[in-house]
């Protein structure tokens, strides 16, 4: 069973166990627009909270992807630097990004879960 | 004034369009105090005989190279350009358009820029280059940092048959990046030991080919030493025109070409403006600084250019941007782009080969000035030697007599009294037979 | 339309590269037979030759002759991109940069022989200095960014003599992003200050974020709005009073030349875009030139070489040693722009004091007339007159299905350049008009009704035609995002067909 929580820098965190998958939200592929390269941490690579963990970019863009949680990389994922438009096509899919194995899971309570994430775009309107 | 086309009728009827009275009421966010009344204290406007006259007087005090035989080298080279360059780079649509931003109405810079970029990557042995930098110099610093973003090290070693200005501008502007740049001495004699310090903490190691006192090395073992160790390797070229004859530094394991571009289709200018030719491998092209023009396809299908990968750029990235670069030398790429293109492959070839010769037929008559000593025996178009006396000496007589005899070497490096004797002399296609003889007579009398 | 068999369309003719034309036998120069010597390569000769296609001198003047036909330049079009200063290019510039005496000089010739060249960077930096009121001046930076970086070198520099490390430089959030990029190579972190709603600086946020950490706020005067920042001698008060230095970026000094003297601003250093002000092209994107007036306080510490002239002429300082200046290094080959100081040194020269002062006048004077005018159908961003530039919203597109950059593909098809999109980034769609001085009443009017007509027909849902403009260029848009994301930068021989 997994759950998925939200950043306000519209990260995506979906946390199975001690694991978490992260991406970046369909909000944010259609701000950047289409995403042209992406550079990803590597593996082993120890993230805090907050940290600056990849980058995206657009023609237009570009834009650092921030840590939701600390941890330790354990996978990236190739098919988004071979194809970078499927973070376009299925940003919470296909298009994640990196996982962790999460060192402090008591800070995924600071995070938000999808009806509040969705009532923060609003906000944003 | 012949630049200025409205009318003092246009301006009343523009002032009542906008509902203001007088200009003045235009520049009321301007404090007060900051505010001109009149004009500064300067000349009035002047028609274009009376600028050209007062112009062609301070002309009219330099020597220039052409009218008397010219040996100057040391990092910019005289080079004859054919007549074609400036009837191109003087056309409006090149001469008076701005960065190619709008692709739609600037394929014709897009192109040739895409053009040049190949040029540079071809001439240099590299996979791709950018569409320039401001010059050689400043080129060099930017390769220097770029070695430290791609390696995650901080030491950047440079050697010192490096161009002292590359050297210098290298230091200065990397002074407060955070890298350490060591600078070797000056190295007349090709005796340093660049292999002997590279160590886990290098970035890059910057050298020059030809060195600045002249020589050509085989750098492929130096190429090995650098990546054994994590390293990159930097050449500098301060002479495209070497490029032709030489095996280039792509071959010999280079990471990043930097080069003077100068010398091809651009004059000499007291300067400036340079043109900075910055080159690298594929896997590079990311770190790379400056404008990247590359192709694409239009909504029709039909092949055309865009600039790309700005997001390296600081117009996007600002603070984390590559560099802070923005302007290049276009007109100067378009210049380069075109001599090249008259030359080709074959041209350039013959190009660098009559330099060449021209130089060992100077290294030859050389031979006949008492005391002149020649440093190095492998050479492309520029000779360092040493005379009896000091060479700033010797090069301030020969201007007397009308002769601008190279470049003495104590100009840049004034605190290494070792240095004083050295004079470096280069010889191009420009160079004739009788200007040779010219200043080897004058060298006899005036080196002693 | 019937394609035609070429691919060409009467004057916009279909050019291949230069690799996928001529033959080996071919070649655009005839040199002389090199003496028979043997060679000193050392066995270093360049094993296989660079690929470079042969071509005669006809098949390469037709090329790039081609290549030119498909640019818009000044020359031929009006050409309002903000903050760029697209003014008319004189050719007497031109002419006089290759005078022999000027374009045939090597940098290193000994002094006595290149008196005129020095002199005439010494001339072209009086008229700087007086026309800023600002007492030194370096001349070596290669550029608008490159003038910022020596500034803030300097700057940096003098504060090192002082014993001060000062570690943040201010920067508004509207501010070019050369500014950021310059202030981090020079080691600082930049700290953004925010826009008011008027399009100034937030002389509050400003003052908040001031201490004795500061090295510099630098502040674009005219700002990138097109607007004066009225509250200047209170920000210049302000970072004086904590020790650090004002930054003026010139890059919009073409507005207040002879009106305003940027020495009674308070600003201790401002690089001047002698391509922008002074008249030198841009050339398709360089070479520019960008001199840094200094203040006295600065002075010491602009980088080398430096000009000066005393009772034996005039020389250059290229060393440090002995020349009483604490210089913070050296930031170019050579001697700077030289050819790009002709330039700017025969438009200054035939403009004069009245002149310049007409053309800041003029230049400010047409950029009003553009705002007044397409203020009825166009959203102005802030209200009152702008200097040199018309900045507008795109809120009078909203519901149109027309961006402002469709906007702008339509102005094309027109045969106007654009105008700068999206930028400054503190408005939103951002359409920024500088028409400069060098533009008649009769330009801006056929513009204005081109504008104007466009706005209109966006509005009345003609969606469409802008989303496929431009239609009349040798291409249509551009698949920007397939160059970036499988870049070829270079062309290779194996694609040759």
């Amino acid at each position: 069973m997994s759950t998925v929580y939200f950043t306000k820098d519209h990260e995506w965190v979906k946390v199975t166990g001690d694991e978490g998958v992260i991406g970046i939200t369909d909000y944010a592929q259609k701000a950047l627009g289409d995403v042209v390269f992406v550079e990803l941490p590597a593996i082993g690579l120890d993230l805090a909270q907050g940290a600056e963990a990849a980058v995206v970019e657009s023609v237009k863009a570009a834009s650092d992807v921030y840590s939701p949680v600390s941890g330790t990389v354990v996978a990236t994922n190739q098919a988004v630097v071979d194809q970078p438009g499927l973070i376009n096509e299925a940003p919470e899919e296909g298009g994640w990004f990196f996982s962790l194995r999460l060192s402090n899971p008591s800070e995924l309570d600071e995070l938000m879960d999808r009806a509040a994430y969705d009532e923060f775009l609003t906000g944003l309107e | 004034m012949r630049y200025l086309p409205l009318t003092e009728a246009d301006r009343r009827d523009m002032l009542a369009a906008i509902g203001v009275s007088s200009v003045d009421d235009l520049f009321r966010d301007v404090p007060p105090a900051a505010r001109r009344d009149g004009p500064v204290d300067l000349p009035r406007h002047a028609g274009e005989l009376e600028v050209e006259r007062r112009l062609s007087a301070l002309a009219g005090r330099n020597l220039d190279a052409g009218s008397v035989p010219f040996f100057l080298g040391a990092g910019a080279y005289r080079h004859h350009i054919p007549a074609a360059v400036d009837a191109i780079i003087q056309r409006g649509e090149f001469l008076t358009s701005y960065t190619p931003y709008q692709p739609e109405v600037a394929q014709g810079t897009l192109q040739y820029l895409f053009e040049f970029q190949t040029q540079v990557a071809m001439i240099t042995g590299m996979d791709v280059a950018n569409a320039s930098m401001y010059d050689g110099a400043t080129a060099c610093a930017e390769a220097a940092a770029m070695a430290c973003r791609i390696t995650r090290r901080k030491s950047i070693l440079l050697s010192g048959n490096l161009h002292p200005h590359y050297r210098s501008v290298t230091a200065t502007s990397l002074q407060y990046s955070g890298f350490t740049v060591d600078a070797l001495d000056p190295d007349p004699l090709d005796l340093e030991d660049l292999l002997g310090r590279i160590d886990s903490g290098t970035a890059c190691v910057v050298v020059q080919n030809p060195g600045f006192f002249g020589k050509i090395k085989d750098l492929g073992a130096l190429a090995d030493a650098c990546h054994d160790a994590g390293a990159l390797l930097v050449v500098a070229v301060t002479e495209p025109v070497s490029l032709g004859l030489i095996e280039p530094p792509g071959a010999m394991g280079a990471d990043i070409v930097v080069a003077e571009g100068l010398g091809i289709g651009n004059a000499l200018n007291f300067g400036g403006p340079g043109l900075g030719l910055f080159a690298t491998r594929d896997k590079y092209v990311r770190q790379m600084p400056g404008r990247l023009a590359g192709q694409t396809v239009d909504a029709d299908g039909r092949r055309g250019w865009v600039l790309t990968l700005s997001t390296r750029e600081q117009h996007i990235r600002r603070e984390k941007a590559t560099s802070n670069i923005c302007t290049n030398s276009g007109l100067c790429a378009l210049a380069f782009t075109v001599h090249m293109a008259l030359l080709g492959g074959e041209g350039l070839t013959r190009l660098a080969e009559l330099n060449h010769a021209k130089a060992v037929q100077l290294a030859g008559k050389l031979r006949s000035v008492p005391g002149a000593r020649l440093l190095h025996q492998t050479f492309f178009n520029e000779l360092a030697i040493t005379v009896p006396r000091p060479a700033a000496e010797v090069v301030a007589r020969l201007a007397d007599r009308r002769i601008l005899g190279g470049v003495p070497v104590s100009r840049f490096y004034p605190s290494y009294p070792e240095l004083a004797p050295v004079l470096l002399l280069a010889a191009t296609e420009t160079t004739r037979e009788e200007d040779m003889d010219q200043l080897v007579a004058a060298l006899k009398e005036c080196a002693l | 339309m019937t394609e035609t068999i070429s691919g060409s369309r009467g004057l916009s003719i279909e050019e291949p590269l230069l690799f996928e034309q001529g033959s080996p036998g071919q070649c655009g120069v005839d040199l002389e037979t090199p003496p028979d010597l043997p060679d000193h390569l050392g066995g270093l000769r360049r094993r296989q030759p660079a690929a470079l296609p042969g071509l005669a001198e006809p098949t390469v003047v037709r090329h790039f002759t081609r290549l030119s036909q498909k640019n818009f330049g000044i020359d031929s079009v009006f050409y309002p991109l903000g903050s760029c200063t697209m003014k008319h290019n004189p050719r007497l510039n031109e002419k006089l940069a290759r005078l022999a005496g000027f374009a045939d000089v090597h940098p290193f010739q000994p002094e006595s022989t290149v008196q005129g060249a020095l002199a005439l960077i010494d001339l072209a930096a009086h008229w700087l200095k007086t026309l800023t009121g600002l007492p030194a001046i370096a001349m070596s930076p290669a550029a608008g960014a490159h003038g910022e970086f020596c500034g803030l070198m300097t700057i940096r520099a003098a504060l090192e003599d002082r014993g001060e490390r000062r570690t943040r430089v201010l920067v508004p959030e509207s501010a070019h992003g050369t500014n950021p990029a310059s202030a981090a190579a020079c080691g600082f972190t930049v700290d953004p200050i925010p826009a008011t709603s008027r399009g100034r600086v937030d002389v509050g946020a400003l003052k908040a974020k001031l201490g004795d950490d500061v090295a510099a706020v630098m502040l674009t005067n005219p700002n990138t709005c097109g607007l004066f920042e009225n509250d200047i001698l209170e920000i210049a008060e302000a970072i004086h009073g904590v020790g650090g230095f004002f930054y003026g970026d010139g890059a919009n000094f073409n507005a207040i030349v002879g009106r305003v003297t940027v020495a009674d601003l308070g600003i201790d250093a401002m690089h001047i875009n002698l391509h922008k002000t002074f008249s030198t092209p841009h050339g398709g994107g360089g070479p520019g030139a960008g001199p840094t007036v200094l203040s006295d306080a600065l002075a010491p510490y602009a980088p080398l070489p430096a000009v000066v002239h005393d009772a034996g002429g005039f020389h250059l300082v290229e060393h440090a040693a002995g020349s009483g200046l604490k210089p913070c290094g050296r930031i170019k080959g050579f001697h700077g722009q030289f050819g790009v100081f002709v330039r700017a040194l025969a438009y200054m020269m035939s403009m004069g004091a009245d002149g310049l002062r007409q053309a800041a006048s003029d230049a400010v004077l047409n950029a009003n007339y553009l705002q007044a005018r397409l203020s009825g159908e166009l959203t102005p961003s802030f209200d009152g007159p702008c200097m040199h530039e018309a900045l507008f919203d795109d809120r009078f597109l909203k519901d149109s299905g027309v961006t402002t950059l469709d906007f702008a593909k339509a102005l094309i098809d027109e045969g106007f350049h654009p105008m700068t999109m999206y930028f400054p980034l503190v408005v939103h769609g951002a359409l920024l008009m500088e028409p400069t001085e060098t533009e008649s009443k009769e330009t801006l009017d056929r513009f204005i009704d081109s504008v104007r007509g466009l706005a209109q027909r966006a509005k009345q849902g003609n969606a469409a035609e802008f989303l496929s403009a431009p239609a009349h260029t040798p291409r249509r848009r551009l698949d920007e995002t397939a160059a970036a994301r499988t870049p070829e930068l270079r062309w290779r021989p194996e694609k040759k067909v």
